[in-house]
């Protein structure tokens, strides 16, 4: 068991040395990033947008209804969902969705790839197949952090709204909350977890699609497989990069 | 010409190859033919580099495989067009944009270049109002004639088929043969087409070869299959009736 998982973590990273080998020809590169910028990034917004707005809003009447002692302010609902939407819920919460919606989708169109035998067709040809699938979505998921940042302030957005015009608390106090004992450091912070969420997202489902062995079937549980796999290396590099930034 | 020397290759314990060494004439439709579970596939996929012989080497004129750097290899794949079992069209593409792949992938034509020239072999395969079209979108002849287009558009020195007719019904699988072997003759083209069809070997071998487990039982043309005695092919080609009374009449005449 041990020895297989090794073996599968070692094909990973020949897998990735393989991806920046041999690049694919530059005016065919550019147009197959742009199309995973398009299926990857911007096909996403819609349901970060309603997904962020959303919990963004609940954190806040959560947040209100506890806040049961009249002795504690007010502007508290402001910063505490502040701090849980930067902090947790637009870098890691949003990427683990996007482990199941970009991650399927990527694994699902590779592993199709896989059994139709179109990589063979490609390797065939003499096209590096690795960069030709992986790199495009390693580039277009560059602009991951973009998406993170429109959560983010969605997520605040929602929040605010579901505080004012819920009654829970005024305009003021929650822009009070928003800018209490504010660290720029957690932005950064938050923006180093998602690169680096990001490249996950890209490339595990890639490998889960990429070297998947069967017929229509095996596609669809390459699909579950690489969306379990990637939101536990994504909690585990969370965890990692929390102790390593976050305390002292 | 691709020579074949001595190849042999094993999984594990499983020897599949066991010694092939023959000869795939430039100019000629060279059929691989055998049940099941012979071989066949594995020589297809070992003369495309896809599996690494244990034994042996597989020469493209005077070039042996295995001797090539992995710059020189990538070159040599530039050289082959290949038409797979299944198609393997690319979904997202069009039929267009199927077949001008290789051509916008390794040279530099220009955009209205490669247009041209993919105007001209989707004309050569037969293809009409297919061009902007989605492989989803034709039938599985059709499918078959945009996978030979796009494999002989960058004028290829090798041509390989794996089972080129699976799928088709009979009239139109003598279509795909007699377009493959017209090509052959046209390009003078190294053409390996691996199958298990009997029409296909009676209609378009020119040289075939018999693989029995791993071996190469027999070779020859589909002229000389009639006469001859070698228990293996007799066995292999006259397993369906029709042929039986083909052989028969064939003897009759003789």
């Amino acid at each position: 068991m041990l020895v297989r998982y090794l073996s599968q973590i070692g094909k990973y990273f020949l897998m990735l040395k393989e991806v920046f080998n041999k690049p694919t020809k530059w005016s065919v590169m550019r147009g197959l990033i742009f199309k995973e910028i398009d299926d990857l990034v911007i096909d996403s917004l819609g349901i970060v947008a309603f997904i962020s707005f959303f919990v963004g809003g609940v954190v806040a009447i959560q947040t209100a209804l506890n806040l049961t002692n009249p002795l504690i302010p007010k502007y508290l609902i402001g910063f505490a969902t502040r701090q849980s939407v930067i902090l947790e819920f637009a870098p890691t919460f949003i990427s683990i969705i996007m482990a199941g919606k970009m991650g399927s989708f990527i694994t699902s169109s590779i592993g199709t790839m896989r059994v139709t035998e179109q990589i063979d067709a490609l390797e065939v040809m003499g096209v590096n197949s690795l960069n030709y699938l992986v790199f495009p979505k390693i580039i277009a998921l560059l602009l991951y952090p973009f998406v993170i940042g429109i959560a983010m302030f969605l997520g605040i957005l929602g929040g605010w709204m579901a505080g004012v015009y819920g009654g829970f608390t005024s305009s003021v106090e929650f822009i009070q909350g928003i800018q209490t004992e504010f660290i720029p450091f957690h932005i950064a912070y938050a923006f180093i977890k998602t690169i680096m969420f990001a490249l996950i997202l890209a490339t595990i489902p890639s490998f889960h699609g990429y070297y998947m062995k069967g017929g229509a079937l095996e596609v669809g549980k390459a699909s579950t497989v690489a969306f379990v796999w990637t939101s536990v290396i994504i909690i585990l590099v969370n965890y990692i990069l929390t102790q390593l930034l976050l305390t002292n | 010409m691709i020579e074949v020397k001595n190849v042999e290759k094993s999984f594990g314990e499983s020897k599949v190859l066991k010694g092939i060494t023959t000869t795939f004439e430039t100019g000629k439709t060279n059929l691989i033919i055998g049940q099941s579970g012979s071989g066949k596939t594995v020589l297809l996929k070992s003369l495309l580099g896809i599996f690494t012989p244990d034994v042996g080497t597989i020469s493209f004129d005077g070039r042996i495989y295995s001797d090539l750097t992995s710059d020189e290899k990538r070159e040599l794949r530039t050289e082959i067009g290949m038409v797979f079992q299944g198609s393997a069209l690319f979904d997202s593409m069009t039929v267009e944009e199927n077949v001008g792949f290789p051509l916008k992938m390794f040279t530099t034509k220009s955009a209205a270049e490669i247009r041209d020239r993919v105007n001209v072999v989707i004309q050569r395969v037969n293809l009409v109002d297919a061009n902007h079209k989605k492989p989803s979108e034709i039938s599985g002849g059709m499918q078959k004639r945009v996978a030979i287009a796009r494999a002989i558009v960058n004028n290829p020195k090798y041509l390989f088929c794996d089972e080129p007719n699976s799928g088709l019904d009979p009239k139109t699988a003598i279509v795909i043969d007699n377009l493959i072997m017209e090509i052959t003759q046209e390009y003078n083209i190294t053409t390996v087409i691996n199958t298990h069809d009997m029409n296909s070997v009676m209609e378009i071998g020119e040289k075939i070869i018999f693989l029995k487990n791993g071996i190469l039982a027999w070779e020859g043309t589909k002229k000389d299959i009639f006469k001859t005695d070698n228990e293996a092919i007799v066995d292999f080609v006259y397993s369906s009736n029709l042929f039986k009374k083909i052989r028969k009449a064939q003897n009759k005449d003789l």
